[in-house]
C-alpha cells in the first residue's frame, strides 16, 4: 500500500502539473469557440505569453510582471484574431495558423536580439518565478501513511497558477449556464442572428469571449516559463495547444468534460515520463521518442473512434454580418 | 392606379392615436429603390395585413420598422409620438415586436432560457428564469399560447416555435407585433391557431401587423390591408370591402386568374413506378419510409406536406441524385434499386426532367451565364458541342429560343444567372427541361420565390405538359397550389405517404390532418362531431386514405 501511494502520487501530481497549461488554454478555447470563434492560435498565444513572461521576467526580477506581460501580449494577439474574424470576417482558421506562425518566429527573433542565446531566456532566479507553495504543516505530515504525502505533494506543494488553473474550471462552468454573459455567450455561438434582433451587440459579446481566451492562454504561457520552468526555450509549448484545443473537443465544448479530458492528456505525459528508460522484456529499452508520441497517437485513436459525434457550435467559424 | 387612398373611416381610431404611423420611407440597395416614400398608419387594437409580392418591398419595410435596416429618410411615429429606431433595441424600447419568418431562436436553449435572452433581470440567471417562468404562465392563461417552457426549442415542432417567438415578444412588453410570413412553415391547423391566438391579442389591445403574400390570409383575419407593389404603398383597404381578387389585380398592376381552367384529366399508361422506397439520412434516421407512388401519363401528381417531411429527399431519390436505401424505381424496363442505381444523367436519358426544388444549388450556377445555365445537364450534347469545344453560338441560340418561347426578361444569354428574377430564372429552368420534351417531368416548388404573373405562366406549362402526355409530379409546400394544379394529391408527413385524396374533392382541412399524420378514421369522426358541416362533407367526397 505504502509503496503504491509512493508511486502514483508523483504520477497525479506530475499529472496536475502538466494538465494546468491544458486545463487553461481548453477553457480559453472554449469560451471562444462557444462564442462562435474558432481558435487554433491558442498555442501561439501561450508561447507568446510564456516569452513574454519570461523576458519580463528576467528583466525586472518579478514573477508578477512577468505574468502581467503575458497577459497583455496574449491579449494583443487576441485582440487581433478578433480584429481579423470578428470585425473584417477573415478565415478563422487562417487568422489562427498565421498567429502561431507568427509568434514561433518572433519569439525567436526579440530572443536573439534581447538575450543572444540562441532564442532561450536567461534562467530565472527563485524570487523571478512562482515556486511551490508549501501548505502548512506539509512538512510535518509527509510521514503519516497515505495522508501525508497526498496532502503534501498532490493536493500542496504547486505553484499559485496550478490553483488558479483549477478555480477557472468551476468558474467557467459557472459562467457559462449561471449568468446573463453566459447565456448571451452560447447564443451568439449558436444563433448570432437571435442576439441581434434581441438588441444585443454580437460583435462586442464576440470580442469579450475572445478576450478571455487571450486572457486564459497568457496565464497558461506564463505558467510554461515562469513557473513549470525558469526560462522560456524556443518552441516551448511544443503543441500543447493543439492537445488543449483537442481535450475541449473531446469534452464536447463544455468545461468539466474538457477538464476531465486535460487531466487525461497529462496523466499520458505524466506515465510517459516515468516509462523512459524502462526496459519491456526483450526490446530492450523502450526509446524516448516512442513514448513521447503516445500523447498525440491517443488523441488521434479517442477523436476518431471513441467519442461519438461533438457537436460543435452552430455558428462557430462563420463571421457575422450585420446587414444594415 | 388607384394611389394611396388617404383615410379610412374607423370607428376605434379616432381617440386613440394609430399605434404606428410611418411617414415617407425611402430606401436604396446599391441601386435598387426598395421603398419609395412609403407611408402608412396602423391603428391601434387592429390587425393590420400588407401584402405584395417577393421584392415588393414589405420585408424592408418592416425591418426598417424594427430598427435592423436604417431608412434612408422618413420618419415613424410610435403612438402618434416621432422616435428615432436605429436598432432592434430601440424598436423594443418603443414596444415594437418582431416575429421573423425564419425564427430568431436558439435551437440548444429551452423554451425559457430563449425568452430571457436579451431581456434578463440581472447578471444572474436563475432570477430571470423564475420572473419568466411566472410572466409565461399569465401569457399562457391570457393568450391561449401553450409551450412546455422546459423543452428544448430544437425539439419543438414549427407551430410550437413559432408561439415560443410570440411569448418573446409578448415577454418584453410589446404592443405592437409584426409577423413576417408567418404561415410559410404551418399546417393549415396550425396556422388556423395562430388566427386565433392573433385575435385574442387584438381583443387585448396588442396591435398586429401582418406581412404575407397570401391573399387567403389577409381575407381571413386583417381589418385593413395596405398593398405593395414595387417598393410603393398603391392601395389601402378594408378587408371587407376588398377581394382577393382586387387585392391580386393590385399586387400585379394587372388582371390575375387566380383559379386554373382545368381540361378534365384522361391518365393513360403508368411510365414510372416507385415501390417501396426507403432513405435513411447520415445520422441514420429514415427520411423516406416505404414510399410508393405511381406516375401516368396525362397525370400531375401533387405531393403536399410540411416542408421537411422527406419530400425533398424523394425528388433526390426519383431523381437520381441519390439512390434509396431499399425499394425500387421502374422507368420503362429499368428497376433502379440500392445495387443497380442511376444517376441523374441516366435518368435524362430514360426520359426525366427535373426541375429542383432549390434552384440555387441544383438548378443552375448563379455565376454562370443564362446559356450556360440552359444546357446545364445537355451540355453534353452533339448540338452544343463542336469538337472538344463547347458552341457558344448554337448555345446562345438555344437560349435566346428559349428565352422568346417562355418569356423569359430580359432576353439577355449573356448576362449571369444570379441577375434574373427569380421568377425569370424559374422560367429558364423549366424551359431547360420542358424543352427536351420529359416523358416525366417531376417539379419541385414550381413557384417558390416567384412573382404571381410568372406563377401563371408556370402553371399554365405544366398543363400544357400535361395536354401532351407527360407524366408529372408537382412537390409544393403551397397547399393552394397543389390543390389547383393536381389531379391526384399525395400527402407526406414523416417521410410517408400518410394520404391520398383526389385532386378535384380534396379540402383543406382533410390535407391538414394527413399533413399533421392526424388522419385517422377516428380523427375523421371527431371531424365530424366538431365540425358536421365542414367533416361531412370531407367524410363524403371520397377520400382514400392510408394509416401509418
Amino acid at each position: 500500500m505504502g509503496d503504491f501511494v509512493t508511486d502514483i502520487v508523483p504520477i497525479l501530481a506530475a499529472t496536475l502539473r502538466v494538465a494546468t497549461p491544458l486545463i487553461l488554454c481548453a477553457m480559453g478555447g472554449l469560451f471562444s469557440e462557444r462564442a462562435g470563434i474558432f481558435d487554433i492560435g491558442l498555442e501561439g498565444k501561450m508561447l507568446a505569453g510564456a516569452f513574454a513572461a519570461a523576458s519580463v521576467a528576467a528583466f525586472t526580477g518579478s514573477a508578477w510582471l512577468g505574468l502581467g506581460a503575458a497577459i497583455v501580449v496574449a491579449l494583443a494577439l487576441a485582440l487581433l484574431h478578433g480584429f481579423a474574424c470578428i470585425t473584417y470576417r477573415g478565415n478563422q482558421i487562417v487568422s489562427g495558423v498565421a498567429i502561431n506562425i507568427l509568434v514561433s518566429g518572433l519569439t525567436i527573433v526579440f530572443g536573439m536580439a534581447w538575450f543572444k542565446r540562441g532564442g532561450q531566456t536567461p534562467s530565472l532566479e527563485a524570487g523571478a518565478r512562482f515556486m511551490p507553495i508549501e501548505f502548512l504543516g506539509a512538512a510535518a505530515m509527509r510521514d503519516v501513511p497515505f495522508i501525508g504525502p497526498v496532502y503534501a505533494d498532490l493536493i500542496g506543494g504547486h505553484n499559485l497558477l496550478v490553483y488558479i488553473a483549477l478555480l477557472v474550471v468551476p468558474l467557467a462552468h459557472w459562467v457559462l449556464t449561471a449568468t446573463r454573459f453566459g447565456l448571451r455567450l452560447r447564443a451568439v455561438g449558436e444563433m448570432p442572428l437571435a442576439v441581434d434582433t434581441a438588441g444585443i451587440s454580437v460583435y462586442w459579446l464576440r470580442y469579450r469571449a475572445v478576450l478571455i481566451c487571450g486572457l486564459l492562454t497568457g496565464i497558461a504561457g506564463a505558467y510554461l516559463s515562469i513557473a513549470q520552468n525558469a526560462a522560456f526555450s524556443r518552441d516551448m509549448s511544443a503543441g500543447q495547444g493543439f492537445i488543449a484545443l483537442a481535450a475541449m473537443i473531446f469534452g464536447k465544448w463544455r468545461p468539466w468534460p474538457a477538464f476531465g479530458a486535460c487531466l487525461m492528456f497529462g496523466f499520458i505525459d505524466a506515465t510517459a515520463i516515468r516509462l523512459q528508460g524502462v526496459r519491456l522484456g526483450d526490446f530492450g529499452e523502450v526509446p524516448v521518442q516512442a513514448i513521447q508520441v503516445l500523447p498525440y497517437l491517443l488523441t488521434v485513436i479517442l477523436l476518431a473512434g471513441f467519442m461519438g459525434r461533438a457537436v460543435a457550435p452552430k455558428a462557430g467559424g462563420v463571421a457575422y454580418v450585420k446587414e444594415h | 392606379m388607384p394611389a394611396v387612398i388617404p383615410s379610412v373611416t374607423r370607428g376605434e381610431g379616432r381617440n386613440a392615436p394609430p399605434a404606428i404611423v410611418l411617414r415617407d420611407i425611402h430606401k436604396h440597395f446599391g441601386l435598387v429603390h426598395a421603398n419609395r416614400g412609403v407611408s402608412l398608419s396602423v391603428a391601434a387594437g387592429s390587425i393590420t395585413g400588407i401584402v405584395g409580392e417577393n421584392g415588393a418591398g414589405k420585408s424592408t419595410l418592416m425591418s426598417i420598422l424594427y430598427g435592423l435596416y436604417a431608412a434612408d429618410s422618413g420618419e415613424i411615429l410610435v403612438d402618434g409620438r416621432p422616435v428615432t429606431i436605429s436598432s432592434p433595441r430601440d424598436a423594443i424600447a418603443a414596444g415594437i415586436g418582431m416575429v421573423h419568418q425564419h425564427f430568431m431562436l436558439v435551437d440548444t436553449f429551452t423554451v425559457l432560457e430563449n425568452i430571457v435572452l436579451g431581456a434578463e433581470d440581472g447578471p444572474l440567471l436563475r432570477r430571470s428564469i423564475a420572473s419568466a417562468r411566472k410572466e409565461i404562465e399569465r401569457l399562457e392563461r391570457e393568450y391561449g399560447l401553450k409551450v412546455d417552457p422546459d423543452a428544448l426549442v430544437g425539439d419543438l415542432p414549427v407551430g410550437e416555435q413559432q408561439r415560443v417567438e410570440i411569448l418573446k415578444v409578448l415577454y418584453r412588453g410589446a404592443s405592437t407585433l409584426i409577423l413576417d410570413e408567418p404561415t410559410g412553415v404551418l399546417t393549415p391547423q396550425e396556422a388556423e391557431q395562430l388566427f386565433r391566438i392573433l385575435q385574442a391579442l387584438r381583443e387585448r389591445g396588442v396591435t398586429v401587423i401582418l406581412i404575407t403574400h397570401k391573399l387567403r390570409e389577409i381575407m381571413a383575419v386583417t381589418d385593413e390591408v395596405y398593398v405593395m407593389r414595387q417598393g410603393q404603398i398603391v392601395a389601402h383597404r378594408r378587408t371587407q370591402y376588398t377581394s382577393r381578387e382586387e387585392l391580386a389585380e393590385l399586387m400585379v398592376g394587372r388582371k390575375v386568374r387566380l383559379s386554373l381552367d382545368k381540361p378534365p384529366c384522361r391518365p393513360g399508361p403508368a411510365l414510372l413506378k416507385a415501390r417501396n422506397l426507403n432513405l435513411r439520412d447520415k445520422r441514420g434516421c429514415v427520411v423516406l419510409n416505404n414510399v410508393s407512388l405511381t406516375l401516368r401519363t396525362g397525370e400531375i401528381v401533387g405531393i403536399a406536406g410540411v416542408s421537411g417531411n422527406g419530400q425533398s429527399e424523394l425528388l433526390e431519390v426519383l431523381s437520381g441524385i441519390r439512390a434509396p436505401d431499399g425499394g425500387e424505381i421502374v422507368v420503362g424496363d429499368r428497376h433502379i434499386t440500392a445495387q443497380a442505381p442511376a444517376s441523374p444523367a441516366e435518368m435524362r436519358q430514360l426520359g426525366l426532367g427535373h426541375v429542383p426544388e432549390d434552384r440555387h444549388r441544383y438548378g443552375m450556377v448563379g455565376s454562370f451565364t443564362a446559356d450556360e445555365t440552359a444546357i446545364l445537364g445537355y451540355h453534353q450534347d452533339a448540338r452544343f458541342n463542336k469538337g472538344l469545344l463547347l458552341d457558344r453560338r448554337a448555345m446562345n441560340a438555344h437560349c435566346a429560343m428559349l428565352m422568346e418561347n417562355y418569356d423569359v426578361r430580359p432576353r439577355r444569354p449573356d448576362l449571369n444567372s444570379t441577375h434574373f428574377s427569380g421568377g425569370n430564372q424559374q422560367k429558364l429552368i423549366l424551359a431547360r427541361e420542358i424543352e427536351r420534351n420529359p416523358r416525366i417531368l417531376l417539379v419541385g416548388q414550381p413557384t417558390r420565390g416567384v412573382d404571381i404573373g410568372a406563377i401563371e405562366f408556370i402553371h399554365r406549362e405544366l398543363l400544357r405538359m400535361r395536354e401532351a402526355g407527360c407524366a408529372i409530379l408537382v412537390v409544393s409546400v403551397e397547399l393552394d397550389e397543389i390543390m389547383s394544379l393536381a389531379d391526384r394529391i399525395l400527402v407526406m408527413a414523416g417521410g410517408q405517404i400518410t394520404g391520398e385524396v383526389d385532386g378535384a374533392s380534396a379540402d383543406e382541412r382533410t390535407l391538414g390532418l394527413m399533413m399533421a399524420n392526424c388522419w385517422t378514421p377516428a380523427a375523421a369522426e371527431t371531424l365530424v362531431t366538431v365540425d358536421a358541416a365542414e367533416g361531412a362533407s370531407a367524410a363524403q367526397s371520397g377520400l382514400a386514405w392510408t394509416t401509418p
